[in-house]
């Protein structure tokens, strides 16, 4: 049963930065089954970048947890793919490796962070991938090019040996064609990690059910408010109404705390990153830095060369919110903000099963239309909510606008992922009949 | 607002080399960010949560690790089993 899978794609989406043209499997439920992981996540003896010059040439010496799951059921992993810097992005084209473009139409950015992902299983390359979430990296690609993403809830797949960014909102998680492929691996990636002291030993052990009789959805009315644009809400809103009428009941809510979000969300990450990213100095790993000049000078001079604006603009930023000094005080607003929107999140998953709405905004952006960051960061608008309240999310497809896909966002309760999983599923198999 | 020696002083103190002439956009990005920033200052109820957490400690456990030589191997200059690092005098 155990053998060596053939791999040399037609990559004309840019989609890997690796590939293994051999690749070993073994025996186990995804025996010879091809499936491409993030380069942010650690593959012992493949090179591994997070799409960064300043990790060019790096090689980990161990698997991630995540990857020793996937060995050990037979998959063969064909190759790391592309992704913006450090996952800083939502386009995929901060990537040192250049940009990935969308299958669907190569004018178009396949999302981000998990561009590359997204943009292999979209393109038929592989059956499933591995991508992060840290603000909706999963969701905003598989959304953009036309495939499921599930962001689990945080604390159920471990994040041992993922090049952490911001540890208290990323999540690492499937991306498939089908619902039941993401579920699939899921249950793969899934399992208890003592080594990853955020998690709990609560495994994904599940088959999709169709059926949402009786359930109960609620549609936030910030999630079709400014800035959706309208016909992507139509699309969205069409989706539930199929939800509905299969026995669903649907529940208008709302979630003050969202006018938070994006703010909130933008503090903690880039605090934890300027914190992480310390550690790409040159000297462990990496183009090696020039020990012949002092310390800081050295240090200075690497990071300008390889790390790209936009991480560089985020580290000094994270450096900024946590400094004494600069008015603001902006990380403790930005936990205060965080815990406004967990609370809302639970209150109307009280009332609620599920809730529902756009995964992204807009379509796909065309290559190099987002240049300014604030107007890349407010495309987060509807994802990041998720990785704030540490609540499983999925996006699956539900048609498209000007030919390009709008995805359905699912939202549940913590460790309720298997009931975003049947819901997707239920909608999915009602219009593919 | 968030002038642009500020911008050279974070800059400095991150450890992240800016060119003179990217000072100007860094600042100007700055101060969009920050001004987006200040919805924060509009929550009610001041300070940061208490989140409940308790730490959790155990005995250390010595167990078998990454040898010597895989801890190196990505090292861009190494001398008798250390890393070398730029000098701090």
């Amino acid at each position: 049963m155990a053998g060596t899978l053939k791999f040399s794609p037609d990559d004309r989406c840019n989609a890997f930065i690796t590939t293994c043209a051999e690749a070993p499997f073994g025996e186990g439920v995804l025996a010879g089954t091809a499936v491409a992981v993030k380069d942010n996540i650690s593959t012992a003896g493949i090179q591994t970048t997070c799409g960064s010059k300043i990790l060019e040439g790096y090689v980990p010496p161990y698997d991630a947890h995540v990857v020793e799951l996937l060995r050990r059921a037979g998959a063969a992993i064909v190759g790391k793919t592309n992704m913006d810097e450090f996952g800083m992005g939502s386009t995929t084209e901060t990537s040192a490796f250049g940009p990935t473009k969308n299958p669907v139409d190569l004018e178009r950015v396949p999302g981000g962070s998990s561009g590359g992902s997204a943009a292999a299983v979209a393109a038929g390359l592989v059956s499933m991938a591995l991508g992060s979430d840290t603000g909706g990296s999963i969701r905003c690609p598989a959304a953009f090019t036309g495939i499921v993403g599930l962001k689990p809830t945080y604390g159920r797949v471990s994040r041992y040996g993922l090049i952490a960014c911001a540890n208290s909102l990323e999540q690492i998680g499937p991306m498939a064609r089908t619902v039941e492929d993401a579920s699939r691996l899921m249950s793969v990636i899934a399992h208890h990690d003592p080594r990853d002291v955020t998690m709990l030993d609560r495994p994904y052990d599940h088959q999709p059910v169709a059926g949402v009789r009786g359930l109960r959805i609620g549609i936030p009315e910030e999630f079709f408010g400014e800035g959706v644009d309208p016909r992507v809400a139509e699309k969205v809103r069409d989706a539930i109404g199929v939800l509905e009428g299969l026995g669903a009941e649907t529940v208008r809510v709302s979630i003050p705390g969202m006018q938070y979000a994006l703010a909130a969300y933008y503090v903690i990450c880039t605090s934890e990153a300027s914190s992480n990213l310390a550690r790409f100095d040159g000297v462990r790993y990496g183009p090696a830095v020039d020990t012949r000049k002092s310390w800081h000078e050295a240090y200075q001079d690497l990071r300008r060369e390889l790390l790209g604006a936009e991480v560089r603009r985020r580290i000094m930023l994270g450096t900024f919110a946590l400094s004494a000094g600069y008015a603001g005080d902006y990380y403790t607003k930005a936990q205060a903000a965080r815990r406004k929107i967990q609370e809302d999140f639970e209150r109307v998953l009280r009332e609620t099963d599920v809730i529902a709405g756009p995964t992204m905004p807009t379509v796909a952006f065309r290559l190099g239309e987002k240049t300014d960051p604030v107007s890349m960061y407010l495309s987060d608008i509807l994802t990041a909510p998720a990785n704030l309240a540490g609540i499983p999310a999925i996006s699956v497809p539900c048609g498209r606008v000007d030919g390009l896909p709008v995805g359905l966002q699912i939202m549940g309760r913590r460790f309720e992922d298997e009931r975003v999983i049947d819901a997707a599923y239920t909608y999915e198999q009602e219009v593919r009949a | 607002m968030i002038t642009e020696s500020d911008i050279e002083h974070i800059a400095e103190l991150a450890d992240i080399g800016i060119s003179k002439d990217e000072v100007p956009e860094f600042t100007r990005q700055f101060n969009t960010i920050i001004e987006y920033f200040e919805v924060l200052d509009t929550i009610e109820g001041e300070g940061a949560p208490d989140t409940g957490a308790v730490n959790v400690f155990r005995d250390d456990e010595p167990r078998p690790s990454l040898s010597q030589e895989e801890v190196l191997a990505n090292a861009g200059a190494t001398e008798d089993g250390f890393i070398k690092a730029p000098r701090v005098m």
